[in-house]
């Protein structure tokens, strides 16, 4: 795509080098310890907190003059939030961006993984609202990192055979918790938990940024990421009944459209890169079918 | 037919355009200038730069015009701006003992040096709207001072010289910087201070109300509270000596509380502490009923309520970021939401499949 002309009254990427060098020592840190959340001064950015601070403070940390940027929200390229994150870099980096996951040399996300396997030196980053796993069990900071240190995930085990006792199923569907490595619990983001498989020995970077709890965490490449389950209860990822409606892909992760008040909806991916390069291939789904 | 969405970027810049244009208002009325914002929403400018962490009059004005006059969103646009800027280093700690005082007021004592000096306030205001100031109605200027003023010694050290109050702590080398260092509980009072003074007015204000309720009471007195300018002083290492910079309007509360004294400590006063820009009686009292409420585990006093509780109050005080998460919400979140539209409706259809059954003996059991 086009490359775009840098605002010239800003440090490349907006932050301050000596900034830069906090957080990439944070980012260091991280990858050292995989799942383990490395408190850093997260800075105010120009977007509120809640928005991808930490991810964009991570993004500008690691990226370069021959980066390719990707980002997106809920799969897609053009939600507006990803729209306004992806015009801040090109504004304050001038860097190339990019729709297509396989171009993309670091690809910013929030709450989903690309539907297209990312490969050896591309890097993903996630928006994080809440880094800590535990937090919802118990709100402490002081408590839960207490817990983290001394591997203390009883009570995490806990609430997930409730959640079988009283459901039936675990009641988690996204922001579903791993274990990294055998060691430390962690938060994926928001991610729906079908896409949790796809962290597991990722040949990507995986970087997590939370701006607002101040927290960075990573996952190195070939990292062992397994989620959270019971042997009588394995786990499961989400199944849609049909394929996208539009690309005809199966085995991809769904949003539902609703097209009228009369209970007429249709699943079309979530990961729009992913439907449109299909399409192009020659893919159709049901309701391209009917109208031709 | 659906059609995919499209045009995020589009949408955008229209909707911002349209928010250029209603912040602008009826072109026919003529546009507020930052002169009338700093000068005639003074309190409001204040609050923007004690809040926002940066003193400076004009930029917090323009902020709020930039704003609409919604004041967190001014306090973000401040912050946003000052987290740009280099940082060359603290000054030496402001003595607020030998501040110009333009209001200074104890209710621990009917008269003291220094005297009581009401200064510009609402209180014994009656709060009858005045229809008066719709237009612009000739105000005569207030009476100042002639002779030159005396540094007004502080109450806290008037009772400090009896020994009835605790000291002061004192502050050895560089202090923390919560904007530059991630807060890592428990934090010490500095770092304590620092976040509540750039914490959200409403927010202390409900907590130290609720200490005055019962939830972690205190037996406050209104020390004392001041204001007015000081120096600002930076240490130069090449002069070998400190050099003002510059003088800030500030608002100081020290709070005093009753203390019946424990194992290590006599009865004595205890302290709460406030401190902010600019004018604002009401938070920088806030704080120091905050401030106090903090120190429970210091002063060996039993953690019951939530303004006890640092992280509970430290990690929920500061409005940018309550905004930022709360307004997230608005957020698309069409991933987990499909997420979980799935599980309701399996638990849904295996609910329905028990109803049914245990409907399906019934009736076989009544045949």
């Amino acid at each position: 795509m086009n490359q775009h002309h840098r605002a010239a009254n800003y440090n490349f990427a907006y932050l301050d080098e000596q900034t830069k060098r906090m957080i990439r020592r944070a980012i260091l840190k991280a990858i050292a310890i995989p799942g383990y959340q490395v408190p850093f001064a997260s800075r105010e950015m120009p977007m509120p907190y809640g928005w991808g601070t930490g991810g964009v403070q991570v993004t500008a940390s690691i990226l370069g003059p021959d980066d390719v940027l990707k980002v997106i929200d809920q799969g897609a390229d053009d939600t507006t939030n990803a729209v306004s994150i992806r015009k801040f870099f090109e504004r304050v980096a001038g860097v190339e961006t990019t729709t297509k996951t396989a171009e993309a040399s670091i690809i910013q996300t929030r709450h989903r993984i690309p539907e297209e396997a990312m490969t050896e030196g591309q890097v993903l980053v996630y928006q994080v609202p809440i880094p800590e796993p535990l937090r919802f069990l118990e709100p402490r900071e002081t408590e839960t990192r207490k817990m983290h240190a001394l591997e203390e995930y009883g009570l995490m085990h806990v609430k997930l055979y409730e959640d079988i006792a009283r459901n039936g199923h675990i009641a988690t569907t996204y922001a579903y918790p791993v274990k990294v490595e055998g060691r430390y619990v962690m938060d994926p983001s928001p991610i729906p938990k079908f896409d949790n498989p796809k962290m597991h020995m990722s040949e990507a970077l995986q970087l997590f940024g939370a701006g607002r709890e101040k927290r960075i965490y990573a996952l190195p490449p070939h990292t062992e990421v397994v989620s959270l389950d019971f042997e009588d209860h394995p786990f499961e990822i989400q199944k849609f009944d049909k394929p996208c409606a539009l690309c005809g892909a199966e085995q991809v992760f769904l949003d539902e459209v609703i097209l009228d008040d009369r209970g007429n909806r249709m699943f079309v991916c979530s990961d729009t890169d992913h439907c449109e390069s299909r399409r192009a291939d020659g893919h159709t789904g049901a309701v391209v079918q009917e109208t031709i | 037919m659906y059609v995919a969405v499209k045009g995020g970027e589009a949408a955008i810049d229209n909707a911002h355009r349209l928010l250029a244009d209603r912040r602008r208002g009826d072109r026919s009325v003529p546009a507020l200038t930052l002169e009338q914002i700093a000068g005639q929403l003074a309190l409001g400018v204040d609050r923007v730069m004690s809040e926002g962490s940066l003193y400076d009059r004009r930029l917090a004005a323009l902020a709020i015009k930039q704003a609409r006059g919604d004041m967190i969103e001014a306090i973000f646009l401040l912050r946003a701006y000052r987290t740009t800027l280099p940082r060359f280093g603290h000054s030496e700690p402001i003595d607020t003992g030998a501040m110009l005082v333009e209001r200074r007021i104890s209710a621990c004592y009917k008269d003291l040096p220094g005297g009581q000096l009401l200064g510009p306030t609402f209180d014994y205001t009656h709060r009858l709207l005045d229809e008066e100031l719709d237009g612009d109605p000739t105000i005569e200027a207030g009476d100042k001072r002639t002779d030159p003023q005396e540094p007004v010694t502080r109450i806290a050290d008037i009772l400090g010289a009896e020994g009835l109050i605790e000291e002061d702590e004192t502050a050895f080398g560089e202090p923390g910087d919560i904007t530059q260092t991630p807060v890592e509980f428990p934090l010490s009072r500095a770092m304590r201070l620092q976040s509540l003074s750039r914490g959200d007015e409403g927010f202390l204000l409900a907590l130290g109300y609720s200490t005055q309720r019962g939830y972690a009471r205190s037996h406050p007195f209104a020390g004392e509270i001041r204001i007015g300018e000081v120096e600002v002083e930076i240490f130069m290492p090449e002069l070998g000596f400190a050099v003002p910079v510059g003088r800030v309007q500030l608002t100081e509360c020290q709070m005093v509380n009753q203390f019946k004294g424990s194992a290590k400590a006599p009865p004595q006063f205890t302290r709460g502490y406030g401190l902010v820009f600019g004018q604002s009686e009401r938070k920088v009292m806030a704080m120091a009923l905050c401030d106090r409420a903090l120190r429970a585990e210091e002063l060996g006093e039993d953690i019951v309520a939530p303004a006890q509780d640092q992280e509970f109050v430290l990690s929920h005080c500061d409005n940018v970021q309550a905004t930022g998460f709360v307004e997230h919400l608005k957020l698309p979140h069409y991933v987990d939401f499909q997420s979980e539209l799935g599980l309701v409706r399996t638990m849904r259809a295996e609910h329905d499949q028990v109803a049914n059954d245990v409907a399906f003996e019934a009736k076989e059991a009544a045949e």
